[in-house]
């Protein structure tokens, strides 16, 4: 038992506590288990368990010895593979958060627009998917998108084809998925953007000579930046390292880095380079991470 | 109670071959079941301020969202300027509004805002600039252009709106409410300026309130409205004076009313029996209803005088006692009851410092002039 008193003695407050429990959550499940990876990025392959060599080793008898290798960088940026898997990547991860933003604006404009009770049901169907996992969700894709699949077999039926069209395993099928996965994390902070808009400032706007198009291109557009940002960043971050999706609808010719990761890993046992990529791949993130943090910042401070 | 601040120049509305600027012609608006503007017809001259005054859910916004073109009438038709405004949206209308809620876009400096409406008309830049300048100066917000909304007290917001709806140069400007949002003191200021402004630039204005003294202040005409109607329209003199019903006498300004019967009916005077007053009004002139009618007979609190000393005469005179003092500065307001029970309302100048004082639960006589009582007979 501690003595009541006790812990404020030493200095332990209960505001103290609540703030550094979540710290030591991302201590021990994100700063330790980077800093392995960090480590192993810079080690040699082994054929061993674990499959590398050790950065630290004793030599001799009183002496320590660091090795630091830095070829599994060096590899990446010397097979265009990895080069292009990146690319390829961020590639497909602007036209599916484009693509998210075509479609997720005008949902969560019409979600905000709508009357409080329609709002409420609009929104539960976009979180709706979230009551399944992802991972059936994406499999019923290749159900919907298979040769002999649900959309085919209606399209034929209709007449309007009379071949199945390949569909499964090609890029479109994996912004299909892309898209389909990741649009409610856009429009939802976009909603919450648009939800707070006075939509009277539209009516200043055509009272002041603007066409309803003018007054949205003018007004709601621009207000609407940073929930715009917010989600595409929602978007964009976790679709340059999707593994499953593209993996699932995408066919062998879908290079992503997320894939290369894994095949890196598994299959060809090279953690370090492996490694490497992750670490790469993290310092790629990390500027569009800090502009979404700087524009979550903006936002709450403009809510105010 | 003060009446309009400045002399009426002309008054076109008396002017039967006058050309109205805005007519509105049997204009409904109706939500599902509820009528929010009923048969109102208005005609509105050139240099005027009109002010819309009612409650709130009277439909005097409705109204003026229909001059902007916001809400489309469900019967009835508007024309400004002799032009049917039926169908035509508000970015074609010859009209600017002023709102609320001010609607400054956020995103933008004041002068920004300003310059909105006129970037829009792709007026050149040069003018643009000139326009602004101008218009900010008028306003007085001279230094402020590079500011955001945010950067404004209440009171410069008031004036950026105001800017940004004058800059067009309308002819006719909407104003839902536009003092609403100001402290008192600021408010009064504001009334004066604005009336001073609308002098200088010649616009006509349409003014949307619930604040009766507001539109007293501004008015050249006043419309009262209660329940989607304009129940009376006239001069802030008229309005107060010889409102048309009790509504109008209750709603602008307080008033004492008497509810009586006509027992003398004459062309030259009336008399009406009133047991809620314990006594006989008389009315030094003739009015417009059925013998043996319900009438109200309504005194405004000032227009009542108390003495503690029987007053000469015997009519228009009862006895009461003093219930409740409200003592501010200016004027005290007496409370004084009946016989009958009935609380009547009288107010007084303070002119002296030093008045001998009428206190609480003393005697008084309460009198008024035979020319004071408003009969109304609904």
């Amino acid at each position: 038992m501690i003595r009541p008193g006790y812990l404020r003695k030493v200095g332990v407050s209960g505001r103290g506590l609540v703030v550094a429990l979540p710290y030591l959550w991302l201590l021990l499940f994100f700063v330790v288990p980077f800093v392995i990876v960090l480590k192993i990025s810079f080690s040699d392959v082994d054929l061993a368990i674990p499959p590398y060599k050790p950065l630290i080793e004793w030599i001799g008898k009183n002496s320590l010895a660091i090795k630091v290798n830095f070829n599994n960088y060096a590899f990446l940026f010397t097979d265009p593979l990895y080069i292009h898997a990146f690319l390829n990547s961020i590639k497909v991860a602007f036209i599916s958060t484009l693509l998210c933003l075509i479609i997720g604006y005008p949902m969560a404009y019409g979600i905000a627009r709508s009357t409080a009770s329609t709002r409420n049901v609009l929104l539960l169907l976009v979180v709706l998917p979230f009551w399944t996992s992802l991972l059936l969700r994406v499999y019923a894709w290749i159900g919907l998108l298979k040769a002999n699949g649900v959309i085919n077999n209606v399209l034929i039926s209709l007449g309007v084809i009379h071949e199945p069209l390949t569909m499964l395993y090609t890029p479109f099928a994996m912004y299909v998925g892309i898209v389909y996965s990741y649009l409610p994390f856009l429009i939802l902070p976009l909603y919450a953007n648009l939800e707070k808009m006075d939509w009277q400032l539209l009516e200043a706007a055509e009272d002041l000579g603007c066409r309803p198009w003018q007054a949205f291109y003018k007004i709601t557009l621009p207000l609407s930046r940073n929930g715009i940002l917010a989600g595409s960043m929602l978007v964009f971050i976790p679709a340059v390292g999707e593994f499953v999706i593209p993996a699932l609808l995408g066919g062998p010719n879908a290079l992503m880095i997320g894939r290369v990761l894994w095949d890196e890993f598994f299959s060809n046992r090279a953690w370090p380079v492996a490694s490497a990529v992750a670490i790469l791949l993290l310092i790629l993130l990390v500027p569009f991470m800090m502009w979404y943090q700087s524009v979550q910042a903006r936002e709450s401070a403009g809510a105010r | 109670m003060s009446n309009s601040a400045e002399p009426v120049k002309s008054t076109p509305w008396s002017d039967p071959t006058a050309r109205p600027y805005v007519q509105i012609e049997r204009v409904t608006k109706s939500f599902g079941d509820f009528k929010a503007v009923d048969e109102v017809s208005l005609k509105i001259y050139q240099g005027e301020i009109f002010c819309l005054l009612g409650a709130s859910g009277c439909g005097k916004t409705t109204l003026l969202r229909m001059l902007g073109g916001f809400e489309t009438p469900s019967s009835g038709r508007i024309l400004i300027d002799g032009e049917d405004m039926t169908g035509v949206p508000p970015y074609e209308r010859p009209v600017n509004m002023m709102f609320q809620s001010y609607a400054l876009f956020p995103h933008m400096t004041v002068e920004q805002n300003v310059a909105f409406g006129l970037k829009q008309d792709r007026v050149p830049r040069t003018e643009i600039a000139e326009r602004v300048a101008t218009m900010l100066g008028l306003v007085k917000l001279g230094g402020f252009g590079k500011r955001k909304p945010h950067q404004l007290s209440g009171g410069q917001k008031q004036r950026v709106a105001l800017a940004r709806s004058l800059v067009k140069r309308p002819k006719l400007l909407l104003l839902d409410e536009p003092l609403g949002a100001l402290d008192k003191k600021l408010r009064e200021h504001t009334q004066f300026e604005l009336i001073g402004l609308q002098d200088k630039l010649g616009v006509t204005f349409l003014v949307v309130t619930h604040d009766q003294e507001e539109a007293m202040t501004l008015a050249s005409r006043i419309g009262v409205m209660d329940h989607g109607e304009i129940v009376q329209a006239g001069t802030p003199l008229e309005i107060y004076e010889f409102p048309s019903s009790k509504f109008v006498a209750d709603f602008v300004g307080t008033v004492n009313i008497f509810e009586g019967k006509l027992i003398e009916d004459e062309p030259e005077h009336v008399r009406i029996g009133s047991d809620e007053l314990g006594g006989t009004i008389f009315i030094s002139h003739g009015i417009s209803a059925a013998p043996e009618a319900i009438v109200w007979a309504a005194i405004r609190p000032e227009k009542i005088f108390m003495s503690t000393a029987p007053p000469p005469g015997t009519d228009n005179v009862v006895r009461g006692a003093v219930q409740d003092i409200a003592y501010l500065g200016d004027l005290s307001i007496y409370l004084v009851k009946l016989p009958t029970g009935k609380v009547v309302r009288v107010t007084q100048p303070n002119t002296s410092r030093h008045a001998e004082a009428i206190t609480w639960e003393q005697q008084v006589y309460l009198s008024w002039d035979s020319s004071s009582p408003v009969v109304v007979t609904r």
